[in-house]
């Protein structure tokens, strides 16, 4: 029983060590920040997110260590950051999916006096919570700089197809994606699409264009969205213009095919890499930018680039 | 010789008490965070505090998920039931403008009804509980996210801190207990009166006798007039209060709700209830123990935190602590009857 025993310390303690590396310990004055967002550690966006932090950290010599619940769970995240406060870290990065669930774990953090940066979600509340600024992609905007690619390559009538109407992040997407359009005289209109059924997701996309055969753009908001209008674009001739937000490996193969036109990237590598070199340099040198958010996206994946984004999204950096 | 009337050395009995050996996994686990994250913050009174929350939010579920589970069910429902009762508190409260008593008490009605339910489909149809809850899991939970949706068309609803009468809620159910140089959640006092009560139900009056019986031999309970299925529908009845609480006190605490609060809850329950020495068998247990049990999920859930291991590896070391914590108390009860 007792060499069980300490069989099973040496295992947890070799899980100390591998979470722990000392090239991420190795800092000239040993700074420590630690992250809890929303995302698991086995979600592929969040995983290069993490990557991100990890590789700031070895480059900015300083500590960095990741939470996360392992479900969608505010009280559990809200109570992570309770205890990352009590273990007195240098700062704390967070995303902020629901604000009043957290305003909470945030309020003692500015109590602590340790500095936040908000990363990916929540950033209209950003401000007002304390957090020193915000790094992530503006819906609306990224939304919008797709509508104005959409509109130079000549679309007139576009469809926004919104797979979770509802979702704020996702109108704010359809809702600049439209402002664009009309600015450049198009016309553009949001379909709500079912979240949990690509085949009524692609017969909803199949009767739109049957019913209005002056459309000529489609939109979507994520993979959910963007694999059903391949399946349904397959299933009919003429040429629609078809663009999404997000990167997966069918939509990367679309864009190679030349059936999608481009992707949006919210490039969330650097929402890991940038707080932290933020945070140490707000820490070490009193350095803290003009603006109160960062704009890791839009950014936009074509034909040109394709190529290298395979590597890249391979090595964990896309 | 008759086991009762065998004569046993007292400290024999202390030691072959269902809890013990769960005390010896806890203290297993406080002196391993105390050795490895000791200088990082765990043995502040901050430190203290964030984990006796955890494990205070989860000690009230287990402690009657602990009574049905001697009873001999299981209620995989408790999960669904904190997210709908949270919700159902916040959209009545903030969309519909109730007062937040009346909410609570709609959403405590709604607690027994859910209970009643997942007991009568229990004790009527004589299907396993394990599979008449997981249906109520999909079921309760599905119905909070549909009707959330089709009432707010949102899956989260903040603002309950500007509802009429917040704040005597908010001191009541995540109100603030100084403590040191830090400060203790209310649940805290929720944790142990709920332990305190279902120690007291299970060792010291008739019910707790029927519950011994009913998870024992239900058979046998019966014949001795023990009205077994009124028992066991109470206990899930309980088991529903139990989760509508705690429901309530992450929605006030956390000024709202979400459709997926309470996601595995049912499960992490369990877990504890089982580190606290009762038998997945029933007829056999402590909710003491099940407190014990919550207490070392808290410990190994935020000492994570201050030991700076990373996310990735927190199901890991969850899954090895729960594991040595069994291990402990198995041993240690073994060792005890043995002699």
């Amino acid at each position: 029983m007792r060499s069980l025993f300490g069989v099973v310390l040496i295992v947890m303690g070799w899980g100390v060590g591998c979470a722990d590396p000392p090239a991420e310990s190795g800092g000239t004055d040993s700074l420590r920040f630690v992250f809890v967002t929303h995302g698991q550690a086995s979600d592929p966006f969040w995983s290069v997110v993490q990557n991100g932090a990890r590789d700031a950290a070895r480059h900015v010599r300083v500590r960095v260590d990741y939470q996360a619940p392992e479900s969608f769970d505010m009280v559990t995240m809200g109570q992570l950051i309770d205890a990352v406060l009590a273990s007195n870290p240098d700062g704390l990065v967070v995303s902020i999916p629901d604000a009043s669930a957290l305003e909470g774990a945030l309020m003692a953090a500015n109590h602590a006096g340790v500095p936040f940066i908000s990363i990916n979600s929540g950033g209209e509340h950003a401000e007002r919570l304390g957090a020193l600024l915000h790094v992530g992609q503006s819906e609306y905007e990224a939304g919008y700089q797709g509508g104005v690619r959409m509109a130079e390559v000549g679309a007139t009538r576009a469809l926004c197809i919104n797979q979770e109407v509802g979702n704020l992040a996702l109108d704010q997407r359809c809702a600049g994606f439209a402002a664009a359009l009309e600015a450049a005289g198009a016309e553009a209109e949001v379909l709500a699409v079912e979240l949990a059924d690509p085949t009524e997701s692609e017969q909803r996309i199949l009767a739109a264009l049957r019913a209005d055969p002056t459309l000529d753009a489609l939109m979507t908001l994520g993979p959910t969205g963007a694999i059903p209008t391949l399946h349904a674009l397959d299933q009919r001739s003429g040429d629609i213009l078809f663009a999404t937000f997000d990167i997966a490996p069918e939509i990367l193969a679309g864009i190679e095919a030349g059936t999608v036109l481009f992707a949006i990237d919210q490039q969330q590598y650097m929402q890991g890499y940038m707080p932290v070199v933020l945070l140490s340099l707000y820490l070490r040198n009193e350095n803290l930018l003009a603006h109160r958010s960062l704009h890791t996206g839009p950014g936009f994946v074509t034909a040109d680039n394709v190529d290298r984004l395979r590597t890249l999204t391979r090595q964990g950096t896309r | 010789m008759e086991e009762r009337l065998r004569h046993t050395h007292p400290l024999r009995r202390i030691l072959a008490r269902p809890e013990l050996g769960a005390l010896g996994g806890a203290v297993a686990v406080w002196a391993f965070f105390a050795i490895i994250a000791g200088d990082q913050g765990f043995l502040s009174l901050r430190g203290t505090a964030t984990y006796l929350e955890v494990a205070a939010e989860l000690g009230i579920l287990a402690a009657a998920v602990a009574l049905l589970m001697i009873g001999g069910e299981f209620d995989l429902s408790v999960g669904s039931i904190i997210g709908a009762s949270g919700m159902l508190l916040t959209v009545l409260a903030v969309q519909f403008g109730w007062n937040i008593w009346l909410a609570f008490v709609a959403v405590m009605a709604f607690a027994v009804l859910a209970g009643l339910f997942n007991g009568i489909m229990v004790v009527k149809t004589g299907l396993p509980s394990f599979i008449v809850t997981l249906a109520t899991l999909f079921v309760f939970r599905g119905a909070t996210i549909a009707i959330t949706r089709l009432v707010t068309g949102r899956t989260q609803l903040g603002g309950l801190q500007e509802v009429p009468g917040y704040s005597a809620a908010r001191w009541l159910f995540a109100g603030e207990i100084p403590f040191g140089s830090a400060e203790l959640p209310v649940s805290i006092i929720w944790w142990i009166v709920l332990t305190a009560l279902a120690t007291w139900i299970l060792l010291r009056t008739p019910f707790g006798n029927w519950i011994f019986g009913a998870g024992g031999d239900a058979r046998s309970a019966s014949s001795v007039g023990v009205p077994v299925p009124r028992v066991k529908v109470l206990l899930f009845v309980g088991t529903a209060l139990a989760a509508a609480l705690v429901g309530v006190i992450q929605s006030v605490g956390f000024n709202g709700a979400d459709v997926l609060r309470g996601e595995l809850r049912e499960f992490f329950a369990i877990i504890v209830v089982v580190i606290g020495g009762t038998l997945l068998t029933g007829g056999y247990g402590s909710a003491i123990g099940a407190a014990i049990g919550a207490l070392i999920f808290g410990m190994v859930r935020q000492g994570i935190v201050f030991a700076g291991v990373d996310a990735d590896w927190f199901q890991v070391f969850l899954g090895a602590m729960l594991l040595i914590a069994v291990l402990v108390n198995h041993w240690v009860r073994r060792r005890a009857l043995k002699g």
